[in-house]
């Protein structure tokens, strides 16, 4: 009998701390594994994340491990951005695409070593992953299960890590990665996270995830230390204007309708496309998109009042010209932030559109026009975040 | 030669500003008083592109949302120190945040009984409504009744936070548009609904709890909301509005919810500093006013105790109205009927404040060590009637013996304000007279009354004594000395319904117009009153913005859902 012969749903190995801790007993299936949607409160949780210190538990996370001799261009082919200029002991988001320039998922690349990578992705990929590797000599491993990670996120996170005795953790820049001994196996710590401040990303030894959990909130004591929820993570992300796959967009393979999918381009993405490389999945079709014009644009809004414009039509005039994928009002930011993708001819920086809005109170549903602002960038985006030395709070 | 040529007009301006700057530099508005309400009020005047000039008597601005360093590695919240009541609608449009104010919501209250029993109300609805029922089923059924009958009241309210109270006996066509906006919401709540609303507005907070519970320290609990602040006791008619005064605020949207503001309560002065700057205007330190100008009938500028004159034809006043018409108006330059309304200007002294620098979180009876009830509003008393008595000291002139506090521990949230495992209490206490026996206040009074709040919470935190590193005790005496208050009134005048709306401060001067022209008020002795709302000072630059014939710059109150 496997575990999932007994259980619908897996456990990660933080499960016996977090089920302590989850006092409302609510809970999300993510990638199959029993996480957590809210512990005590979502505010609360979500103003850890922004005031002191919010841990998240991202285990569920698809990990996939690429070692040998070509790991680093296979992964430049199956990346669209330069994966080469991606040092040792670095991070980098990234997003890849199919042959039609499609986006199939985003996440982020940690190049651990010399042609050692690993990549941390929403969506299952394996299936792609395995043809992309063709004439490639390289092992790709899915470590998911066997990697244990917490997200360590606010402005006292450096501190919390400080006090478990992490010496120098405060000098590792944006994006960096490094290890520290934690009871004879090595942890990783890396410089990174959901949440647009200041955070990191820990991650070790499935055998050693509850005493990692303990020691921290041991440490975390005096800093605010809070674990957090699906919801609270959500809010975070939005605010800090970050796509979720399956939320912002359909991974390319998942669309069954024509059209659904989006390029890098049609998601604010075309940093991210290095087209100095001669080769890599997409690049035909997204050079071809450059030169004709992109379909969709995404934007994001700043939307008068308080009501936030979850799944509303945008509209010039009586047109509608596209829809939100995210929204929220932004408790630190105050502001009230929507994600919207739009046609292409609409959606520069400064025009002024309008949201469809409808919410409801005690049954009754009432219909809001509001206008809204194309902004270039999120509010939220407090210097704390890059600062290096971190700041204690 | 040549540069004289190349002159642009923009360079003529610069040079005739250095001119005027060795004579003497005219404003486009002088604000006297650097509080809240007076950056806001500065700010949306600079925004609008008035040459504006905030002047603080003290070396710090804030007045009574302000946070200092008294105790080293220590920051209190000296005055105000929970946040609700502040407009969203300012926070958003002068970008506050992007000037580093930050409100963090917290959850919940506590009473402790002197049986050593407690009454926890849970931030959590299902666990609240436990804690009441073990106490009363009744009770906690009753609860939902109060809650909604409250949700009423607030949203007959909010609307009006950000709009100018309608003058009832004007026929401006303005004034008779705001009194149908005005009756069209009364009407809205139907006829038992208004009776509700004139039963909360004139009701004694101890009557109306009365209507809908049995249980003794659930009602004392929900009645501090209704006397914090006021000269009047629970059973006194009026203190009901109190209470709703305290609901009507919101954290992002949610209604009735307070906040710290991170950094402590000056986090919202130097916000509002911060947004004024941007947008051009000055902030003067150490210039404290003895005299608002007025010449030939119209206002002039002001004169610093000092003696400086500076010179605007629109001056603010932030202060409260007894010292704006009292104390820095000339007796000659103002009708008289004015003065007599000043003078008659309820504004009572109450309240007092101990800011205590702690070497470790206390324990309270009865409390587990990791109870969401620590990191919330603490109070004292578990009856109305000891409520009531502690009323009665004031009357006779003294500090309660047995008194009132609403106390709390930002520092379990809030990282900013102590080093890591130390805390910061504040502790805002009820009653406190303006004067002792008819005489002024002594320090060895403030220290007596220190030292009486001190044992009165000891009785309640077995090791909280012996925690203390540093309290600052703050009776009437310092709050009008400090920051300016007349009888050391927190809410600038008293918030019963004979000084509320268009009676604020007084009836024919609730638009923020003083009675000389030119010269305006912007504090929470206006409409809609004190409570770090922000909201006088943005209604009364509307008001001047109006008078100006300039664009309007103050942002509308969100409608209410």
């Amino acid at each position: 009998m496997r575990q999932h012969d007994e259980t619908m749903l897996l456990q990660t190995p933080f499960h016996s701390r977090i089920a302590k801790a989850c006092e409302l007993n609510q809970w999300d299936d993510w990638k199959g594994y029993t996480t957590p949607h809210v512990y005590t409160e979502v505010e609360q949780e979500y103003f850890a994340i922004r005031n002191s210190t919010g841990v998240f538990d991202l285990t569920p996370m698809m990990k996939y491990r690429i070692t040998g001799p070509d790991a680093e261009a296979y992964l430049n082919k199956l990346l669209t951005r330069d994966i080469r200029k991606i040092g040792v002991g670095r991070v980098a988001y990234a997003v890849w695409c199919d042959d039609a320039g499609q986006v199939m998922d985003d996440g982020t690349v940690f190049h651990l070593g010399e042609n050692d990578y690993r990549l941390c992705a929403y969506n299952r990929v394996m299936d792609w992953m395995m043809w992309s590797a063709m004439g490639f000599d390289v092992t790709i491993e899915d470590e998911t299960a066997d990697v244990a990670a917490l997200a360590v996120q606010g402005p006292t996170s450096c501190s919390v890590l400080k006090a478990m005795g992490f010496e120098g953790i405060e000098n590792l820049k944006a994006f960096g990665i490094r290890t520290y001994a934690f009871d004879g196996v090595i942890l990783m710590v890396s410089r990174t996270g959901f949440t647009g401040d200041l955070g990191y990303e820990l991650w070790i030894d499935p055998d050693k995830a509850e005493l990692l959990w303990d020691r921290l909130f041991d440490a975390g004591k005096n800093f605010g230390i809070r674990a957090i929820g699906g919801a609270a993570l959500e809010l975070a992300r939005i605010e800090a204007g970050f796509l979720q796959a399956g939320i912002d967009f359909v991974a390319a393979e998942h669309a069954v309708r024509m059209g659904r999918s989006r390029s890098p381009f049609e998601l604010g993405l075309e940093w991210l496309v290095s087209f100095d490389k001669p080769i890599f999945n997409g690049r035909r079709a997204l050079l071809e998109e450059k030169k004709n014009g992109s379909r969709y644009r995404f934007v994001y809004l700043d939307v008068e009042g308080n009501k936030p414009a979850e799944h509303s039509f945008i509209m010039k005039g009586s047109k509608v010209i596209g829809t939100v994928t995210s929204a929220a009002w932004c408790p630190t930011a105050k502001s009230n932030l929507a994600f919207a993708q739009v046609e292409s001819k609409y959606g520069n920086v400064g025009e002024v559109l309008v949201a469809e809005i409808y919410y409801q109170r005690e049954l009754q549903w009432t219909r809001v026009l509001a206008s809204c602002t194309v902004i270039e960038k999120v509010i939220f985006n407090p210097p704390r975040r890059r600062q290096t030395p971190a700041a204690d709070f | 030669m040549l540069r004289f040529l190349a002159l642009t007009p923009a360079d003529q301006v610069t040079i005739d500003k250095i001119e005027c700057n060795r004579v003497t530099k005219k404003y486009d508005a002088i604000v006297i008083g650097g509080g809240h309400n007076g950056l806001t009020n500065a700010a949306y005047l600079a925004k609008a592109g008035l040459e504006v000039l905030v002047l603080e008597k003290n070396p710090y601005i804030g007045g009574a949302t302000v946070s200092r360093e008294l105790h080293e590695g220590w920051k209190y919240s000296n005055c105000s120190y929970v946040c609700s009541l502040l407009r969203p609608e300012i926070t958003r449009d002068l970008e506050l945040p992007r000037h580093g104010l930050q409100v963090i919501p917290y959850g919940g209250s506590v009473t402790f009984c002197q049986n050593g029993d407690y009454f926890g109300d849970y931030p959590d609805h299902g666990r609240q409504y436990r804690e009441i029922a073990r106490h009363s089923v009744r009770d906690a059924d009753a609860y939902e009744r109060y809650s909604a009958d409250v949700m009423k009241q607030t949203r007959l309210i909010r609307p009006f936070l950000m709009r100018t109270p309608p003058d009832p006996t004007s026929l401006k066509l303005r004034d008779l548009k705001e009194m149908r906006v005005l009756a069209k919401a009364f009407a809205e709540l139907g006829e038992e609904g208004l009776a509700d609303t004139l039963k909360f507005w004139t009701m004694s907070i101890g009557d109306y709890l009365d209507g809908y519970f049995e249980t003794d320290v659930l009602k004392a609990h929900l009645a501090g909301s209704g006397i914090i602040g006021t000269a009047l006791g629970v059973y006194s008619p009026g203190t009901a509005y109190v209470l709703l005064h305290h609901y009507m605020g919101d954290v992002d949207g949610t209604v009735g919810a307070w906040g710290f503001a991170r950094g402590g309560m000056g986090a919202i002065a130097d916000a509002l500093a911060a947004a004024l700057q941007s947008y051009g205007g000055e902030i003067k330190r150490d210039a404290e006013v003895g005299q608002i100008i007025v010449k030939d009938g119209v206002t002039r500028g002001v004169a610093l105790t000092n003696g400086d004159e500076l010179y605007a034809d629109i001056v603010v006043s932030n202060l409260d109205p007894k010292r704006t018409f009292l104390k820095i108006m000339d007796a000659k330059d103002l009708p008289e009927d004015i003065i007599h309304k000043a003078k008659n200007f309820k504004i009572r002294g109450s309240s007092g404040k101990l800011n205590i620098a702690l070497d470790g979180l206390p324990t309270f009876n009865g409390i587990p060590k990791n109870s969401p009830l620590l990191r919330c509003d603490m109070h004292i008393l578990d009856s109305l009637e000891r409520m009531e008595k502690a009323y009665d000291d004031w009357k006779a002139e003294t500090w309660s013996k047995d008194p009132y506090v609403d106390m709390l521990i930002p520092t379990q949230v809030d990282p900013t304000m102590a080093p890591p495992g130390k805390h910061m209490m504040t502790v805002f206490v009820q009653y406190a007279p303006p004067k002792i026996n008819g005489g002024e206040w002594t320090d060895d009074d403030r220290d007596a009354f220190g030292n009486n709040v001190i044992e009165q919470i000891a009785k309640y935190s077995p090791d909280f004594k012996d925690l203390i590193l540093h309290c600052e005790v703050r009776t009437p005496r310092e709050i009008e000395d400090e920051v300016g208050l007349t009888e050391g009134n927190i809410f600038m005048g008293e918030l019963t319904f004979d000084q509320l709306l268009f009676n604020r401060p007084f009836p024919g001067y609730a638009q923020y117009r003083g009675p000389v022209p030119g010269m305006y008020m912007c504090g929470s002795g206006t409409h809609p009153g004190g409570g770090v709302m922000a909201a006088p000072g943005a209604n009364a630059a509307r008001e001047i913005l109006l008078d100006l014939k300039r664009p309007n710059t103050v942002p509308a109150g969100y409608p209410d859902d």
